[in-house]
């Protein structure tokens, strides 16, 4: 790393603290009571959840019939969330690998609460893999696993086995990397412990940690290798989703940009939920030191970045639907924004591409609370986005004898809630119970950033008081 | 500026001087090209005729003629041979265009992105837009005068219903390929393309002069701007210049996939220059650190390119539309299998080479692995712009002769030409880049 830093830096922790002070802002959190805000918090997860349990539940027992599926609509909302939550669960890879990478030095104070968010909302998108079987205690067999029924296997053709093979690989991946992260703050965590109970758990979990020389630079070498391993996974991911529809022959679903744009699309809406937690948690923790105006203001751009390629992607295929002369083709992309699924199709083009080219103005990327509406808005626009792609497509198929329309039924809503009620339940109890900062990054990244502090003040000093 | 160091920014100003002897080297170069070319084209006049005809009847043989979906089928029996010329200038031009452009297209990011590492190496790629000035009006010119023997929707009667020519579905896309509204999309997007880069040139020169933060955000904007001019005008050209040639022919993917072509082209290019410029005496500032970073580059959209090649592959492949999977299979089995060879070097030279040379991180740091990929990568993906421009061009009268290494020498020594002589106008280093201390102790 380059030991010089340039003045017109940004800093990227703020109000001069010091080691110490990063070391009690975080453990603060872990090691105190819950507070009364995360308990009612908590609680009301908790509460979704059962309710989500409850819906789930039931859906296994009497089967996907009662969802709302028909025969012309066989995918709707199941799969919209699956794409969703694994959208989603793009960012954290993306924060602490690719961004690793390209030495962004910024991603220190969100990366821990990013790949937290990633592996959970894996979890979640897994959940819908789970609740579209009939048999979920037989999910083993998407594996192909040796078997006593004969030679019977996965079809290997199938890109729904590749995304077995992918996502599985991808949350492994994922938590080794959230897990190798955690071990030098849990063993901070633990050298403070004060009751036996947490210093054998923190203990346990900080596999003998020490923090020498050796041990830090074996940290280093395999946060690399990790990164370099996660980067072609988390494209492969996306790319592998995309290839569930693109593989078809389906109007609308067969387009070659499918997959880089189906990433794009991914890290866009991941980015956008790592906004909304983030910028949650750092006023509910006081964290606004760690989780800077900078920071903000890099994700709303990484947001403008991905969103204006997602919009390229739309504008390219509406273009190839005309220019291909296909009838079919053309004729899906005008049913898109013109049939009834029109409000489905503008609050897509609101909300994805619209909306994130306000961040070109200063003023509105580090205004928090419309950085916080914007980045729901993108998630609300990123779930219409998977709802166009696969229900405007099927809903009028080849036969016009057979065209339907999908409506959704309780179940459809309850089993999507479960899976919020799941997120939140687990982001919280990681929010109780684990730094939800990484401490030991953040201290390396103080000094060669934040030394310069007494000599610059953001705004006044941006143009040409860059002098000594 | 934080100067606690030995190279306080005064010290590091540096000259490139394009001497005599380069300059007569270049020029040599050039007038090997023009002389191959001449006699290229001489033979193709002369010699051509008989055998491009044997060579359109064995493919009519073995039903090729289907295959050969582009403009070929239609003017077969009127086939004039200096046709290889001018597709062989367009493909050129593309290709060079590209390289020049991403020269841009890498200040730019660096600059959006705040990236320090670079600042030492910006003004190579800083230099190679200046190469517009002379692609710009060779594609101008050959769109003009000869856009018919490279598109197939120009053909005379093409859209037209009472032609014998006429074809349905190349009229349906009239609104798009058109004439007038083709030249307006061309001179826009080089004077885009053009304009930024002079704005973003006269920042970056005044910052030498002036010092100061200001130029820096203004090349911030421009940078800014320019990525958003590239996100769309880079679909447009590849449309327009490539696509369109195989004009029944779409994929939504082609954008994407000829800009990574260019991209890695230009990463692979400005890596090369600055290995000669450091070869040369020049640039000795720029360390191993710098160099691992380039080659990381090259590697990381080396990947990238493979992973848009494949997946449009993929997709058509699997989807097995005939429409679609046209395309391959012309280039695989079609036009007496000329393209064959290239089909496959063009994965084997763009994916694995620079995959396995680039693997470790001692040849990212070692100059000469350094050079052979870039050499690879260059070579590479100008084959990848031959498969995707031939086949819908000259078809069956493909091939590697005097002509195609002629025009490549012209145009390759014309850009090392034209980059050089930018390169003179402004130091090496930007001196009072407010990141080049930071570059300068670049260690990773």
């Amino acid at each position: 790393m380059s030991h010089v830093v340039s003045p017109i830096r940004e800093t990227l922790v703020g109000g001069g603290r010091s080691y110490h002070d990063v070391t009690q802002d975080i453990c603060k959190q872990v090691e105190g009571e819950p507070t009364k805000e995360w308990k009612i918090a908590f609680s009301v997860s908790c509460v979704i959840f059962a309710y989500g349990a409850y819906c789930l539940g039931y859906t296994w027992w009497q089967g996907i019939g009662v969802w709302g599926l028909n025969k012309t609509v066989g995918w709707a909302w199941d799969i919209t969330n699956f794409v969703w939550w694994v959208g989603i669960g793009h960012a954290g890879t993306l924060i602490s690998a690719v961004l690793l990478l390209f030495r962004q030095k910024w991603r220190t104070s969100i990366n821990r609460a990013a790949e937290a968010m990633t592996i959970f909302a894996v979890l979640c998108a897994a959940s819908f893999i789970l609740a579209h079987m009939g048999r979920p205690w037989l999910a083993h067999w998407a594996l192909p696993l040796p078997n006593t029924f004969g030679s019977i296997w996965v079809n290997f053709n199938s890109p729904l086995v590749w995304d077995v093979f992918a996502i599985s690989t991808y949350l492994s991946v994922s938590l080794v990397f959230w897990y190798l992260g955690l071990i030098p703050d849990l063993a901070t965590i633990r050298d403070r412990a004060q009751t036996k109970a947490s210093k054998f758990w923190y203990g346990l979990f900080s596999v003998g940690w020490t923090g020498s020389a050796k041990t830090w630079a074996r940290y280093e070498y395999v946060s690399l290798i990790l990164a370099g391993i996660s980067t072609p996974l988390v494209l492969s991911v996306h790319t592998i989703v995309s290839m569930d529809f693109a593989t078809s022959v389906i109007p609308g679903w067969h387009t070659t940009i499918f997959p880089p744009y189906f990433v794009a699309g991914a890290i866009f809406s991941g980015f956008a939920m790592v906004q909304t937690l983030l910028l949650i948690t750092r006023v509910a923790f006081k964290l606004e030191d760690y989780i800077t105006m900078e920071h903000i203001e890099m994700m709303n751009i990484i947001i403008t970045v991905t969103g204006s390629i997602v919009g390229i992607a739309y504008l390219t295929e509406f273009f190839i639907a005309w220019y291909s002369g296909v009838e079919y083709e053309s004729y899906c992309f005008i049913n898109r924004a013109f049939g009834p699924y029109w409000w489905a199709y503008w609050m897509m083009m609101t909300c994805n591409v619209i909306s994130p080219q306000l961040f070109w103005f200063k003023s509105i990327r580090t205004n928090i609370l419309i950085s916080f509406i914007l980045s729901v808005v993108v998630n609300v626009g990123m779930w219409f986005e998977r709802f166009v792609i696969i229900v405007s497509s099927l809903h009028r198929d080849y036969i016009p004898s057979s065209w339907a329309m999908f409506s959704p039924t309780m179940y459809d809503i309850g089993d999507y809630i479960f899976s919020f009620g799941l997120f939140f339940t687990l982001f919280f109890l990681f929010a109780k119970f684990l730094p939800v900062i990484n401490m030991a990054e953040v201290k390396a990244v103080m000094k060669g950033v934040s030394s310069n502090y007494p000599y610059k003040k953001k705004s006044e000093g941006g143009k040409e008081s860059v002098t000594h | 500026m934080a100067g606690h160091s030995h190279f306080s920014p005064a010290n590091v100003e540096e000259f490139y001087e394009f001497t005599p002897e380069a300059r007569k080297r270049v020029i040599t170069a050039m007038i090997i090209g023009a002389v191959l070319l001449g006699i290229g084209v001489f033979f193709l006049g002369s010699g051509e005729h008989e055998a491009a005809h044997a060579v359109a009847g064995h493919a009519a043989e073995h039903g090729g003629e289907h295959l050969s979906g582009g403009a070929v089928s239609h003017h077969e029996t009127s086939w004039n041979p200096l046709n290889r010329l001018w597709v062989n200038l367009w493909m050129n031009g593309v290709f060079f265009s590209g390289i020049a452009v991403i020269g841009m297209f890498f200040v730019a990011v660096q600059y959006l992105a705040k990236a320090g590492w670079s600042s030492v190496v910006k003004r190579i790629p800083e230099a190679f837009p200046k190469f517009l000035y002379f692609t710009f009006p060779v594609l101008l010119l050959l769109f003009v005068f000869k856009g018919d023997v490279i598109f197939h929707w120009m053909h005379h009667g093409i859209t037209d219903p009472a032609s014998e020519h006429y074809d349905k579905i190349i009229a349906g896309k009239k609104g798009y390929l058109n004439f007038t509204f083709f030249l307006v999309r061309l001179v826009a997007i080089f004077t885009v393309w053009i304009v930024l880069w002079n704005m973003m040139r006269k920042k970056s020169i005044e910052e030498d002069l002036n010092g100061g933060t200001q130029n820096f955000f203004d090349m911030v904007r421009i940078g800014t701007g320019f990525v958003v001019a590239m996100g769309i005008s880079s679909s447009l050209s590849a449309w327009d210049w490539v696509m369109s040639i195989d004009t029944h022919w779409f994929s939504t993917m082609f954008g994407w996939y000829m800009f990574s072509s260019w991209h890695v082209t230009g990463l692979a290019t400005i890596t090369l220059t600055v290995l000669f410029l450091k070869d040369k005496g020049y640039m000795q500032y720029v360390s191993d650190s710098h160099l691992h970073d380039l080659g990381k580059f090259m590697f990381a959209f080396s990947i990238f390119w493979t992973y848009v090649w494949f997946a449009q592959f993929l997709l058509i492949y699997y989807a097995n539309m005939p429409e679609e999977t046209i395309y391959f299979l012309e280039r695989w089995e079609g036009h007496n299998k000329v393209y064959k060879a290239v089909e496959i070097l063009n994965v084997f030279m763009n994916f694995f080479f620079p995959f396995l040379i680039m693997m470790t991180r001692d040849a990212k740091r070692t100059p000469i692995f350094l050079k052979i990929c870039c050499f690879f990568v260059i070579v590479g993906h100008y084959l990848d712009f031959y498969q995707m421009i031939m086949p819908g061009t000259v078809g069956p009268h493909g091939g590697f002769g005097l002509v195609e290494f002629g025009s490549v020498i012209l145009f390759a020594s014309a850009f090392v030409y034209v980059v050089s002589t930018e390169l003179t106008k402004a130091s090496l280093v930007a001196k009072n880049h407010p990141f080049l201390e930071e570059s300068l102790h670049h260690d990773i």
